[in-house]
């Protein structure tokens, strides 16, 4: 049956799927970063127990949770011209609506990370004469990212497979480089067959290292 | 001047006080203990002072200065206080080194890791700074929490539990290891346990907690000796209550003999050897019981512990009561064995009776055998 394949259209291809897979992994990172951080930022809220603030935040995290990503890209890329008059690139369109969506997953996955580290450690800060904001940025984040490291390593390899859901925008990621060059060379099925192989070998490699790391922080805890 | 000092602290959870008006008073130097049954309201009163736990009623001052007060509470980070916590709190990303110097970020570099570096050699662990607190030893973690709550010079050093998590070899060592620490250092200090041989190696005095309240804020010594009530006179040490008779203000008169004491012997409140013959409950320690071969007085063997240098003894004397009595380990009796006994007793301790009044014994041509 492979008989019938042209694999000699994959390294004349190469650099325009490189230029894809790029995107792919600066898509990652960019969402990886933006959301640790703003889900950081969205799991202090819902813990700092002032209703308003943990309210807002709860709510916030349960409406994205509760819609699929895909909609999510879609909306933000139509809503956007409407609101400000001129589009805005499907690139940086899409890297906004990860950040703001992925947020919402890496905020629970601090938020138990951040509980995973006992009250004795908070007090233990307050007795050497630590404010809350540094007690947070020196003891508490460290430990609970530590902790949390290959939850949150797991997660940003499901957010790497979620960025081919950019395609559905027109941006050009590794899946929409793959389609293109298919659809030109007219040899779509040994494209998607070499990508789905790209997507394999990272995330795989990436799952070994979950579980290298996993094994670490169960020696150290 | 009273660095630490207590007054009226009342706390509840909901509707179950767990502390009713306590009152504390630390001078600047001292190392203080509150020793007490689990559940007595101790660790609840060390987290005000450090600033954890809101009070309900009464003032914490440190220094002259209120740091808590109903409604009020300066945060715990501003109390100038060390903390040795029971798990010891240690951070785990941290090395020793950084451990120990994170309370000093203030500090210019060089200072900061002079400082370091004079505490880790202060508590014997100067060449292992580099080490993370889950390579070190349970002991060694407690001395990195000691240097750690002691970097700062805190006005006061709490220590809750600090030897509870240590095997009891290393708890004799350490508490000493640790009073001398303390004392080099200056600092005024305040434990929490429940341990009384802990209270009692590492603090100059003592106060036994029950139900919310200090019983009494004394010497270990006194404790010991003169305890101030009933409760204090169980939970310190061990020993049995006898039935006696007062004879006079300085004499009360037991099974065993006359027992003289130095302070006046009081019946029970409101009356002080009014001549009735009231009848009180005497303490006798293991070591008031004297096992002496002489002696005509004898007594039966119903129980021995052995533990090592000497053998606890329970004896049973001829009207039924029992006593214990201390005896060195070479003295070795069988049980049902009757040995002689006489009575050493530098303090004599009586309490009203809570029992009901049984049939007084009455010794025979008893001498006096007590001192003095």
């Amino acid at each position: 049956m492979l008989a019938g394949f042209d694999w000699s259209v994959i390294p004349a291809s190469l650099p325009f799927l490189g230029q894809g897979l790029l995107y792919s992994l600066q898509l990652t990172v960019v969402a990886m970063t933006g959301g640790v951080i703003f889900g950081t930022l969205l799991a202090l809220a819902r813990l700092s127990g002032g209703p308003v603030l943990a309210g807002a935040a709860a709510v916030y995290v349960n409406t994205m949770r509760s819609i699929p990503l895909l909609m999510v890209i879609l909306w933000f890329f139509l809503i956007i011209p409407l609101l400000t008059g001129k589009p805005m690139g499907a690139e940086r369109s899409a890297m906004i609506t990860f950040t703001a969506f992925e947020a919402a997953y890496y905020s629970e996955i601090m938020r138990a990370g951040i509980q995973s580290v006992s009250r004795g450690q908070v007090n233990a800060g307050y007795a050497l004469g630590m404010t809350y904001a540094q007690t947070m940025m020196h003891i508490v984040l460290p430990q609970a990212v530590r902790n949390m490291l290959p939850v949150l390593l797991t997660q940003t390899i499901v957010l790497f497979q979620d960025t081919s859901l950019v395609y559905a925008i027109g941006a050009k990621d590794l899946l929409k480089a793959a389609e293109i060059t298919g659809r030109n060379y007219n040899r779509p099925v040994e494209m998607y067959l070499f990508v789905a192989v790209i997507y394999f070998a990272i995330c795989f490699s990436l799952s070994l290292l979950v579980r290298r790391l996993n094994r670490k922080i169960a020696i150290v805890r | 001047m009273a660095q630490l000092q207590i007054s009226g602290l009342s706390l509840a959870y909901g509707d179950h006080p767990v502390v009713k008006g306590l009152d504390l008073h630390l001078e600047s130097g001292q190392i203080g203990c509150l020793l007490g049954p689990s559940g007595c309201g101790k660790t609840t009163v060390l987290r005000c002072v450090a600033g954890f736990e809101a009070v309900q009623a009464g003032e914490i001052r440190l220094g002259g200065v209120a740091i808590s007060r109903p409604g009020w509470s300066e945060a715990p980070e501003a109390r100038r206080i060390g903390m040795v916590f029971q798990d010891y709190a240690l951070f785990p990303h941290l090395s020793v080194r950084d451990n120990v110097a994170f309370g000093l970020r203030g500090l210019a570099a060089p200072e900061r890791d002079a400082r370091t570096q004079t505490l880790l050699a202060t508590v014997g662990l100067a060449s292992q700074g580099q080490k993370y607190p889950h390579e070190l030893s349970g002991g060694q973690q407690q001395r990195v929490a000691l240097a750690r709550a002691l970097a700062r010079k805190p006005a006061l050093l709490l220590l809750d539990e600090p030897f509870s998590n240590l095997d009891i070899e290393l708890r004799e060592r350490l508490s000493y290891e640790v009073r001398d620490i303390i004392k080099e250092a200056g600092t005024t200090a305040i434990l929490v346990t429940h341990d009384q041989h802990e209270a009692f190696a590492v603090a100059d005095e003592v106060g036994i907690m029950h139900e919310g309240v200090i019983q009494q804020w004394d010497s270990p010594y006194n404790l010991y000796h003169r305890p101030a009530n009933r409760f204090v006179a169980d939970f310190i040490g061990q020993g049995v209550f006898v039935q006696g008779t007062v004879l006079s203000d300085h004499q009360v008169e037991v099974e065993l003999g006359t027992l003289t004491s130095i302070i006046p012997v009081a019946c029970g409140p409101g009356c002080a050897a009014c001549g009735k013959s009231c009848r009180v409950d005497v303490l006798l320690r293991p070591d008031d019981v004297v096992h002496d071969d002489r002696s005509s007085l004898t007594a039966e063997v119903t129980h021995k512990a052995f533990r090592g240098a000497d053998i606890l003894y329970t004896l049973r004397l001829a009207s039924g009561a029992r006593v214990l009595s201390l005896v060195p380990s070479h003295h070795n009796h069988a049980l049902g064995e009757r040995i002689g006994i006489r009575l050493d007793v530098d303090h004599v301790v009586t309490f009203p009776p809570t029992a009901p009044p049984v049939a007084l014994f009455v010794p025979e041509g008893a001498s006096n055998m007590a001192r003095h």
